[in-house]
C-alpha cells in the first residue's frame, strides 16, 4: 500500500490501481443494488432465488429456501434488468465478455456446471449473492457456512482441473 | 383491484408499476456492477478460484466493496422498520445448518469451478448471445428445475407441494 504512494507515476502501479478499481467499483455498485431491494422491495437480493422462483409454482415459490414472498412479475423484472446491463455492458464495455471468446471450457462440461449449479444453488439456498453478499451482510450462519464451502470445492475443483488433470503450473 | 392486490402484501398506494419498475433497475443496477468488476469474465473468476496456481485475488474486492456497501445501507435501511413497498421484510428464518445447505453450497462450488459462471454473471452474458451464456442458462434452468422436482417437505405439512413441472 505505501509503495503505491511514493510511486504515484510508476505505470506498473497505475496498472495494478486500475485493476483493483474496478473490482471495487462494481462491488460498490452491487452492494447498491442488494440495497435497493432491500430498501424498496424489502427483500434479499439472491439471484438463483429470484431466477429459479421463475420455474416453481407460486406456492412453492412462497415457502422457497429465501422465504421471499412469490411475485412472478418481480422476479421477471429483476432478471430482464439484467439483461438489460448485459446489453448495455456489450455495446459499451465489450470486453466485459471477452472471456467467453474462446469459452473457458468445452460446452458440454459447460453444461455440466450449468446444472450443478443450478442444481446446487437451489438446494443450498442460495448463490454468490443471496449467500455471499446479502447473508453475510446480516453475518447469517448458514451463509457464513455457505459461502466458506462453495469457495472452497470451487478452488478445489480448478485445482484439480487446471494442475491435476491438465498438469499446468 | 386495490384490495386483491393486498395479497401480494403491497401497501396500497405503490403500483404494480412502480414495484416491478424498481425491481428492473436494481437488476440492471446489479448487472452493471457484475459486468465493471470482472464477474462475468468466467476466465478471471476460475483464476481468483486458482489459489495454487496464478491466483488473481483482485475479485475478492468485488465482495468486500460489495459487503461494506451493503452492511452499511442494510443498517440504516432496518432501522426504518419497514420497506417502502411493503410492510415488513422478507429475510430467510432458517438458523440450521443442515446437510441441503452444505451439499448444495459444495455442488454449486464445483459447477463454479469448472465453468467459472456463477449465476447472475451468466444471466447477464445471456444478452451477448454468446454460446458458453446460452449453454450454462439452459443447463443451469434444468439443473434448477431437477431440484424442484425431487424436493420434499420435510416436516412440513403446510405446503402440499406437488412436483414443480
Amino acid at each position: 500500500m505505501h509503495e503505491r504512494k511514493v510511486h504515484a507515476y510508476d505505470s506498473e502501479v497505475t496498472f495494478s490501481a486500475l485493476a483493483i478499481a474496478a473490482p471495487l467499483v462494481g462491488g460498490a455498485l452491487i452492494g447498491l443494488a442488494a440495497s435497493v431491494v432491500l430498501f424498496a422491495h424489502g427483500k434479499v437480493a439472491g439471484i438463483s432465488g429470484i431466477f429459479g422462483g421463475l420455474f416453481q409454482r407460486e406456492a412453492a415459490a412462497e415457502a422457497g429456501a429465501l422465504g421471499a414472498p412469490a411475485d412472478q412479475a418481480y422476479r421477471i423484472a429483476f432478471v430482464a434488468g439484467l439483461l438489460a446491463a448485459g446489453l448495455a455492458l456489450g455495446a459499451l464495455q465489450p470486453g466485459a465478455f471477452a472471456g467467453l471468446n474462446p469459452p473457458p471450457v468445452s460446452l458440454p462440461l459447460v453444461a455440466v456446471a450449468g446444472v450443478l449449479v443450478g442444481f446446487g444453488t437451489r438446494l443450498g439456498g442460495g448463490c454468490t449473492s443471496g449467500h455471499g453478499i446479502c447473508g453475510i451482510a446480516r453475518f447469517s450462519g448458514r451463509s457464513i457456512v455457505a459461502t466458506l464451502t462453495f469457495m472452497a470445492t470451487g478452488a478445489v475443483t480448478v485445482f484439480v482441473v487446471r494442475h491435476l488433470l491438465t498438469g499446468a503450473p | 383491484m386495490t384490495t386483491a392486490e393486498s395479497a401480494s402484501l403491497r401497501p396500497a398506494h405503490v403500483t404494480r408499476t412502480t414495484y416491478n419498475a424498481t425491481s428492473f433497475g436494481a437488476g440492471a443496477l446489479f448487472g452493471i456492477g457484475l459486468g465493471i468488476s470482472g464477474m462475468t469474465n468466467p476466465q478471471k473468476v476460475l483464476g481468483f478460484l486458482d489459489v495454487t496456481g496464478a491466483w488473481d485475488p483482485s475479485l475478492a474486492f468485488v465482495m468486500m466493496a460489495a459487503l461494506a456497501v451493503h452492511i452499511t445501507l442494510s443498517r440504516v435501511i432496518r432501522r426504518r422498520g419497514m420497506p417502502l413497498f411493503d410492510r415488513t421484510f422478507h429475510f430467510p428464518t432458517r438458523k440450521e445448518i443442515d446437510a441441503p445447505l452444505v451439499v448444495g453450497a459444495a455442488l454449486f462450488g464445483v459447477g463454479w469451478g469448472l465453468a467459472g459462471f456463477c449465476p447472475g454473471p451468466a444471466l447477464v452474458s445471456l444478452a451477448s448471445a454468446k454460446a458458453p451464456a446460452i449453454v450454462f442458462v439452459a443447463s443451469m434452468t434444468v439443473g434448477m428445475m431437477l431440484q424442484h422436482a425431487t424436493r420434499r417437505a420435510p416436516g412440513n405439512s403446510a405446503s402440499p407441494s406437488q412436483p414443480a413441472s
